[in-house]
């Protein structure tokens, strides 16, 4: 993996229905989580949910975050449905 | 000390750990989760549990840390068991160790609470004819931010 990229992981519910366990995005300067779930979301399908009525987490370098959080290249970007343990 | 593994635990072996706590521990308080038959569906017969490996455990040793600074913790221990589990099996462990019973009752309960609405676990209930991720409830929610 180059060094300009952004590793996202999917969780749960969200890895299942876009069969996907994780995938890179480019880095660019500016770049958002926000930014890189619209860019997913427009993919169209399953892809869609990630901009649904559902809920998704963020979470950056495992530690949550917001749409509106910086990502950079190296980051590990995770996307995922609220948690249900315990 | 975390623990997030496939296996069983035993409680009993668990609890006469954390008594070698030190002469100041007084009280110990225990939660043990386990599988049941109903859930958002009826007649489910195990679940699937998955997590992020990595940040779960960030995340509770966070809530390990918080809970020692709002109450006497001298000892805490938590295990979340995941992958494919049966029903009546157990899923997860809390114990805290401290002087006193109300300490050890709070932190306990603040720390099972919070795990279940910040650490990054889901589950999924199987029935005999489908599979359903688990949705976060309203009520947890509450009563996690009823800590704040």
């Amino acid at each position: 993996m180059s060094d300009n990229t952004i590793t996202v992981r999917f969780f749960a519910r969200l890895r299942e229905e876009l069969k996907t366990e994780h995938l890179a995005v480019d880095a660019r300067p500016g770049l958002t989580a926000g930014d890189v779930l619209t860019e997913l979301a427009a993919r169209g399908g399953p892809w869609g949910q990630l901009q649904g009525d559902q809920p998704v987490m963020i979470a950056i370098n495992q530690a949550m975050a917001k749409p509106g959080s910086a990502v950079t290249a190296g980051d590990e970007l995770a996307f995922f449905p609220p948690v249900t343990g315990g | 000390m975390i623990s997030v593994q496939h296996g069983d635990f035993d409680p009993g072996a668990e609890y006469t750990a954390l008594r070698d706590s030190g002469a100041g521990t007084g009280a110990i308080a225990t939660f043990t989760g386990l599988v049941r038959d109903n859930g958002d569906l009826q007649g489910v017969t195990g679940l699937y549990l998955e997590h992020y490996p990595g940040m779960t455990e960030q995340v509770i040793q966070g809530l390990i840390d918080e809970a020692s600074e709002r109450w006497d913790v001298r000892k805490a221990r938590v295990i979340h068991r995941v992958g494919r589990l049966a029903l009546c099996d157990q899923i997860v462990f809390v114990g805290v160790c401290s002087a006193h019973r109300g300490d050890a009752f709070a932190a306990c309960e603040f720390i099972m609470d919070a795990l279940k609405t910040s650490a990054p676990f889901w589950k999924k209930e199987i029935t005999a004819d489908r599979e359903h991720w688990v949705e976060q409830k309203e009520a947890d929610l509450e009563r996690s931010q009823g800590w704040d």
